[in-house]
């Protein structure tokens, strides 16, 4: 059943008044500053309105009512308490400009966390202010560009990214005003060291890796990576897009790079909210601390006792600058905060474990099944890849076709048609928080869709049925723009 | 083991079935060398009955505090009814809407936001949100620059009225395309119109207003906005979306309207929560929708013939364009735009409208109470619901004098605007009761009767 607009439930002159001031007080603002008409927006009750955006919510599928094995997203369970704990209220009354004596309590959180996050990390320092892992390559980028003309290297301009990078990696270097430079993968999986040998030189500023990679595997040469790019001069970044396959394994400041980003709202839990808000907290070595975005929570000791304050372009004045209005996503921030402390330095090597022990066992479980895996030789990292272009060449059943057909079946789908180097692919991601049954149910499901691929493959071109709409028309969306609802009677659409 | 649901019979069932002797073995290929078996800098496990006991101990530390601080970030009343549909694990725990079918309640919600959007800025197209006002304001800089093609010189125009640190992000966001910000001075609080004479003849490719100021006061946007498009400049607003249930919307301005708006939706039943997770807005022409950064809905049917929602224009965005994309944003704010829609929706046009007005009053109650103090004046009006208070001694002894008793007296310009010598950027809004203005009308003067004057 379909749900109606809220515009089409509303009806002129109803309001849920108990939420504005009853009595309008004069004013004497000039007319020309005034709006003539009211803005179009919905006259609902309470409960109008309540059960509206219930039904919608029940429209979607999410971590608390699907498997959502979306690859690179890390969908993992969202602990209540995180939320809950997040949301007291002097927490959300605190205003961000408020004096640091009413902010103690907040800045003691923010102070440990950035301690934590630098030390999950093998870095020297962070800065929590990013508000998104793009967001994070942004500040990681311009941290790059800032060391580099802080030595007087202004040409170096071209950020290296592997072909199977996110799209964010090659956007922010535009962003940044510096050129991506993409290079091939081998074979197996890891970089085509050759192809990066010919790439660096006195005009690379420095290079973006995942890794493991979006590959799903982990790169095993990246210390000598690391030294092919630092001996021409460059920087290493690291998006942590994939920390989850390896918290508490390995660290990226081992491994030789200078700069990173953690998406928190992956590795550290925090809601994915129906598309934000993210977290990009970025950590960096020493090398590039005086670079870091402000404002950072520093700590005095003031007549014996601890205090917390903020660092601003005073105490940073090599600082990228600023990248939001006040500190970024606080609230987000407490929820990782809180997420570290219940997992604890025992739980956090937990989530790669677990995280890896789920994806190795959904892998070989579909490879039983009779599905090929990108890189059976290797071992997954927390994601793997299966490759359906040869069920796509008998049947004409293709990857979108599966991801529908899974929905039926009551599974998100996993990441689609990336990376884009391997053909009608799924990039898996099963989370440490799932149990084996859901794991085995969905091996199960893929193998059912695949064996009507071959009896029925209509049946399959059919799904989604049990979703709320079915097959929508994206061409349609495109040539037929139709992006806010306008009134019947309103001539100007 | 916390959100860990295995048993020990799973694991080893699970080993079995890959082959391998322990979990330890599935990290094989991470160089021995850089493998770590433990994390010293992070502390035991607490359970969730001792993290409940830090956090809530934490938050008291931090509780109790009476704000007349605004500045970019307002304390308004939020429903009840906002935040428990809004954290509704289908909400909270979905991710971006990629397999439309199965987000047809994210779509569908983003789809009626741009609409209530578009009705409060009186343009054509909003997106789906950006991270903040400062990054939405950022990116319209950067979308200006794009779309307007008349122009070849990166420079954008942007009023000294425009709130400090969102020109300082911008800074931060744009320099590495060589784009420059070049200031219009203020006369009496609002841009000043008569100082645009000096940019005649000169290349920008826009023109950036706050509305109201980072002052407080109310531009006349008209003027302004002719200038600049006689001149073949774009025009931006950023505007307190709040302050458009009263004011003129940016699509109105001058002969032809704005050409984008942006801004904080911060007002729109988010709160202060230590600034942020707040979202960005952004809005604009028909005509420029193709350059707009973010994620955008839009309305089709399925194959049934029915209304479903769908991202569309993705052709825009880094996951297809990669180093050609509009923005590298991807992850945007969607949450805060769940709670923002719900919010509108509960308010409707008349709700914001009452909304705002009692801003206005209660900070006019502020300002006139202030004004009968000795060595205090308001600077400029008309202004919405922030005034400026000049003084005759630092500011900053009013705002430690009034900490101490647990009011936040207000925002400190001497740094940002020294032109105003000692100034101090009052709010008060409905949240405020005449009691709160009272008492703070109290202890300011208080303060002023036992500090030096300057």
């Amino acid at each position: 059943m379909s749900e109606p607009l809220i515009f089409e439930i509303s009806q002129r002159g109803r309001r849920a008044p108990s939420h504005a001031p009853s009595d309008v007080p004069e004013h004497d603002l000039p007319a020309d500053l005034l709006r003539e008409d009211p803005p179009l927006l919905p006259e609902v009750s309470e409960l109008q309105v309540v059960r509206h955006f219930t039904r919608l919510s029940q429209r979607n599928f999410s971590i608390d009512t699907e498997f959502y094995p979306l690859g690179s997203c890390t969908m993992k369970y969202n602990p209540k308490a995180c939320n809950r704990l997040a949301m007291l209220p002097e927490f959300l009354e605190r205003h961000p400009l408020g004096a640091v004596e009413h902010g103690q309590g907040f800045l003691e959180c923010m102070y440990e966390l950035q301690d934590m996050l630098a030390a999950v990390t093998g870095m020297a320092a962070t800065s929590l202010t990013p508000m998104a892992g793009a967001q994070g390559e942004f500040a990681g980028v311009a941290m790059i560009r800032a060391y580099h003309d802080a030595n007087g290297d202004h040409e170096r301009r071209e950020i290296i990214v592997p072909d199977a990078a996110h799209g964010t990696n090659p956007a922010t270097a535009t962003m940044c005003g510096c050129v991506a430079v993409e290079i091939p993968t081998g074979a197996d999986g890891d970089i085509d060291m050759d192809a990066l040998r010919d790439a660096v030189g006195p005009q690379t500023a420095g290079i973006m890796l995942t890794n493991p990679s979006t590959l799903g595997v982990f790169e095993r040469k990246i210390t000598e990576v690391a030294k092919i790019v630092h001996d021409a001069g460059g920087l290493l970044y690291y998006d942590g897009a994939n920390l989850n396959a390896i918290l508490g394994r390995a660290f990226p400041g081992d491994m030789g790079f200078d700069v990173m980003h953690l998406n928190l709202h992956k590795t550290f839990s925090t809601p994915h909210g129906g598309g934000g808000p993210g977290s990009g907290a970025v950590c960096v070595n020493e090398r590039l601390e005086p670079f870091l975005p402000i404002p950072v929570v520093g700590k005095k000791i003031v007549d014996g006792e601890d205090r917390y304050v903020w660092l601003t372009e005073a105490d940073r004045p090599r600082s990228i600058g600023r990248l939001s209005a006040f500190m970024g996503n606080a609230g987000i921030l407490l929820r990782a905060y809180i997420y570290m402390r219940i997992l604890g330095r025992e739980g956090m090597r937990r989530v790669s474990e677990f995280a890896t022990l789920n994806a190795n066992y959904l892998m070989k479980r579909l490879a039983d099944l009779g599905f090929d895996v990108a890189f059976p030789e290797r071992r997954a990292s927390h994601e793997f890849i299966v490759s359906l272009k040869a069920i796509t060449s008998e049947t004409g059943i293709t990857a979108m076709d599966f991801a529908k057909a899974l929905l039926d079946r009551g599974f998100h789908a996993p990441t689609t048609y990336f990376p884009l180097l391997i053909p009608e692919c799924l990039l898996i991601e099963p989370t440490e928080t799932e149990a084996r049954q859901d794991l085995d149910a969905f091996a199960n499901a893929l193998a059912e869709i695949r064996d009507l691929a071959r009896s029925d493959p209509d049946a399959v071109k059919a799904a989604p049925m049990t979703t709320p709409v079915r097959r929508l028309d994206d061409v349609r969306a495109a040539r037929h723009l139709d992006l806010a609802w306008r009134p019947a009677d309103d001539a100007s659409q | 083991m916390p959100y860990i649901p295995h048993t020990d019979k799973d694991v080893a069932e699970m080993l079995a079935g890959i082959g391998a002797s322990s979990t330890e073995d599935l990290f094989d290929e991470i160089p021995v060398g850089l493998r770590v078996d433990d994390l010293p800098g992070v502390p035991e496990a607490l359970t969730e009955a001792e993290i409940t006991r830090l956090m809530r101990r934490r938050a008291r530390r931090d509780g109790e505090v009476v704000s007349f601080l605004g500045a970019g970030a307002y304390e308004h009343y939020i429903p009840a009814a906002v935040w428990d549909v809004a954290t509704r694990g289908e909400f909270y725990s979905a991710y971006t809407p990629y397999q439309a079918e199965a987000s047809q309640g994210t779509l569908q919600l983003i789809y009626e936001y741009q609409t209530m959007m578009t009705g409060l800025t009186g343009l054509d197209v909003s997106n789906a949100s950006l991270y903040d006002g400062a990054t939405a304001f950022a990116e319209a800089c950067l979308m200006a620059v794009r779309a307007n093609r008349k122009s070849k010189s990166g420079r954008v125009l942007v009023s000294r009225g425009v709130n400090p640190i969102y020109r300082s992000v911008t800074d931060a966001i744009i320099k590495g395309q060589g784009i420059e910000l070049v200031e219009i001075p203020l006369r009496d609080g609002r841009t000043d119109v008569d100082a645009l004479a000096q940019f005649d003849g000169q290349d920008f490719a826009a023109l950036c207003l706050q509305q109201p100021t980072f002052l407080g006061t109310i531009e006349e946007a008209d003027a302004i906005t002719d200038w600049a498009h006689e001149r073949n400049i774009l025009v931006i607003g950023s505007c307190n979306p709040l302050s458009l249930a009263l004011l003129k919307a940016p699509g109105d301005w001058g002969e032809n309207g704005a050409d984008i708006a942006c801004g904080e939706g911060q007002p729109l039943g988010i709160p202060l929560s230590s600034g942020g997770p707040y979202f960005g807005y952004m809005v604009c022409r028909t005509q420029l929708q193709r350059q707009m950064p973010g994620r955008i809905v839009g309305g089709t049917l399925d194959i049934e013939g029915r209304v479903g929602y769908t991202l569309t224009l993705q052709a825009r965005e880094q996951h297809i364009r990669r180093s050609k994309a509009t923005s590298n944003i991807c992850t945007n704010q969607g949450l805060m735009v769940t709670a923002a829609t719900i919010h509108m929706s509960l308010l409707g046009a008349e709700g914001l409208r009452r909304v705002a007005l009692a801003c206005h009053a209660n900070t006019r109650m502020l300002a006139d109470a202030l004004a009968k103090i000795d060595g205090v004046s308001i600077a400029f009006g008309p202004y919405f619901h922030e005034a400026v208070v000049q003084l005759d001694r630092p500011a900053q002894s009013i705002i430690e004098a009034l900490g101490s008793q647990k009011i936040l007296a207000g925002y400190d310009l001497s740094a940002h605007y020294p032109e105003l010598g000692s100034a101090l950027l009052v709010c008060a809004t409905e949240a405020r009761t005449s009691d709160d203005i009272g008492a703070y009308v109290a202890a300011f003067e208080d303060a002023m009767k036992k500090s030096q004057a300057a």
